[in-house]
């Protein structure tokens, strides 16, 4: 008796280790909130500097982005900017929704053994590859030889077609890998009742367990926009960097991210207006893609199924 | 849970993306004002110089400063970029040791700051600057007049097609290259061609990067762009070359011959430093002026600028002579 509540009394050797082990984890935790705090208060701090000179109806509605132009041509509207890095994301899901959730249901449902053990690391393989091959790829290859040389497509050398395909691509596997993943964790027992009622493997694969995993295919995808419209290399070297308001998909389109890029790249005087809207545009970004995941949430919340 | 997780991760991850595009994935971009700074053995002579002005002398600053560092690693030397207003107004006040300028000081504004200032200098021309206007192979175009580029670049140009400006010019769909509006190029050319500094259409592709301008023209059937003449020579072989005819009848394409004599007009210029008197008699600031009007050739290769003729330099050193009284 009197052993047990010194036992209790005093933290033992093993409680105090995992105080410490608490401690670490919770500093790990703290430590993207702080950061994300910081880069919050960095940006907020020259977005008001940037509104002090130009109003919030110009920028956000402005059709005109021009901010290193002198005098009367200088133009804040961010539209074209925004619409150039929607523009760009659209095509890229319209390359990786189809391919990335097919790939995700061969791989879960179809896929012998044998063919998943090589194509899995393949598509890993595919998401490590740096963004700014993928880009160069694009630049130098795609554009020219496929595009041009084989399709006989009549693109600009900095164009949103070749920039948006190979922005898909680099999404494929992100979505393939998540939609294969949730395929996979739903219960076997709903493939046992399926084939049970005479259901054959295509019909199991997509009416029973694709929907049951839809919530996971849902984050998927808005996992992989997330990344495109955040992507910012590949559309930096091959998309252009022309604030354009378009639907031609010859020409080029300048992205937030690459705007973002380019500019922090030439000679901009600090505390400049042209140094302001690196923030902004960066806020804006920051903003939207905070958006998007909140829609995510919501639609992973609608669409869950629990199975226990 | 399983399904929980997942979700968490797509958040976490998509912040995380959304997060990164921020800041990440480029990280060569160099700033504004770079230091050169090494400790290592070597070179007797210590201090720092401060250099600021025009952003077009900029790069040559710099490759002198790096090349320089390689033997004097002690002596820490700034290059700013101003501009050339800028980096004058600086200069005259004292702030700085050497103040570099794509044109010569303006004697009636600048001069009498400088003297009011007690800052005494001398005029050294250190490079040559020219600005290649360039076209896809298949876009032959051998000649414009100043007036002709005038109306393509200029401020609200709608033209989309060169036939537009003269019928006898190809009729293909333009797809228009030019430097960043940070770049000196851009200053020079919008003041040469459109009249003023800083004024022109905005409606084409603008990189900071003449290596991607250049891939840009030779890759469209219709590219035009123009930049520094040095990025044009590297890629001679896959581009067109246009001269220009700046309103005497008399069309000369940019060569380093053309640009270092200034006839290729308007599109040439020499680069100049002003070293402060004061400053001179400084033994790490005498160096590097030395060394600089030495070395100024390969220092223009290393910076993508046409160097000085032999003449230029002996000029050069004839004006160094004398910068410890600031002529």
């Amino acid at each position: 008796m009197g052993r047990r509540t010194s036992l209790v009394r005093r933290p033992s050797r093993r409680s105090r280790f995992e105080a410490g082990v608490k401690a670490l984890l919770f500093a790990a935790a703290a430590v993207s909130v702080a950061v994300t705090l910081a880069i919050i208060f960095s940006l907020v701090k020259e977005t008001i500097a940037f509104f002090g000179d130009v109003s919030v109806g110009d920028y956000l509605f402005g059709t005109k982005w021009t901010p290193q132009f002198a005098g009367d041509q200088q133009s804040f509207g961010v539209i074209p900017l925004v619409w150039g890095t929607f523009y760009l994301t659209f095509i890229g899901l319209v390359v990786a929704v189809p391919v990335g959730i097919l790939s995700g249901i061969y791989l879960a449902e179809f896929a012998p053994r044998r063919i998943r053990k090589i194509v899995k690391p393949v598509l890993e393989l595919l998401a490590g590859v740096p963004t700014i091959v993928f880009g160069y790829f694009a630049l130098t290859f795609f554009t020219p030889e496929v595009l041009r040389n084989f399709l006989g497509l009549g693109v600009n050398q900095f164009n949103a077609l070749s920039a948006g395909i190979i922005l898909g691509i680099l999404v494929v596997p992100t979505i393939a890998t998540l939609v294969e993943d949730a395929m996979s964790a739903v219960p076997q027992s709903l493939r046992e009742g399926a084939a049970g009622l005479g259901a054959n493997k295509v019909q199991t694969a997509i009416r029973v367990v694709f929907p049951a995993a839809l919530s996971g295919v849902v984050a998927a995808l808005v996992l992989g926009a997330s990344r495109a419209v955040g992507e910012t290399v590949i559309i930096l070297i091959a998309g252009g960097q022309q604030a354009n308001l378009s639907l031609n998909l010859y020409e080029s389109y300048q992205s937030m991210a690459a705007y973002i890029a380019a500019t922090a790249r030439g000679d901009i005087p600090t505390g400049s207006i042209e140094y302001e809207t690196i923030f902004i545009v960066g806020m804006t970004l920051f903003v939207l893609t905070l958006v998007l995941n909140l829609i995510s949430i919501r639609l992973v919340r609608k669409y869950r199924q629990v199975y226990e | 849970m399983r399904k929980k997780g997942l979700a968490l991760l797509a958040v976490a991850g998509s912040l995380a993306f959304g997060v990164a595009a921020c800041g990440d994935d480029d990280d060569d971009g160099t700033a504004s004002g770079s230091t050169t700074e090494q400790s290592s053995d070597g070179g007797d002579i210590s201090g720092s110089i401060a250099i600021d002005g025009s952003s077009t002398v900029a790069p040559f600053a710099e490759a002198a400063a790096e090349l320089f560092n390689e033997e004097y690693p002690d002596v820490k030397i700034t290059v700013g970029t101003s501009g050339t207003g800028g980096g004058f107004e600086k200069f005259c006040a004292g702030e700085t040791d050497i103040s570099t300028a794509s044109r010569p000081i303006d004697e009636e504004e600048e001069v009498p700051v400088c003297e009011q200032g007690g800052v005494k200098y001398t005029e050294i021309v250190v490079a040559n600057d020219g600005i290649a206007v360039a076209t896809n192979k298949d876009l032959a175009v051998d000649c414009m007049t100043v007036e002709q580029l005038k109306q393509l670049w200029n401020k609200g140009s709608q033209v989309t097609k060169l036939s537009e400006i003269d019928p006898s010019f190809p009729d293909t769909e333009l797809s228009l290259y030019g430097p960043g509006t940070d770049s000196g190029t851009f200053d020079f050319f919008t003041d040469q061609i459109n009249g003023e500094e800083g004024v022109s259409r905005e409606d084409y592709e603008a990189s900071e990067d003449d290596n991607q301008l250049v891939t840009g023209v030779s890759g469209d059937q219709g590219g035009f762009g123009y930049f520094g003449f040095s990025y044009y020579e590297a890629a001679a072989d896959s581009l067109n070359l246009v001269g220009v005819d700046s309103g005497d009848g008399n069309c000369v394409k940019p060569s380093v011959e053309t640009i270092q004599d200034g006839s290729y007009k308007p599109l040439s210029r020499p680069l100049f430093v002003y070293p402060k008197a004061d400053a001179v008699t400084r033994p790490e600031v005498k160096a590097f002026l030395d060394y600089t009007v030495e070395n100024a050739a390969a220092i223009a290769e290393a910076a993508k600028i046409v160097p000085l003729t032999e003449e230029q330099v002996g000029t050069a050193k004839e004006e160094l002579a004398t910068a410890e009284s600031g002529s």
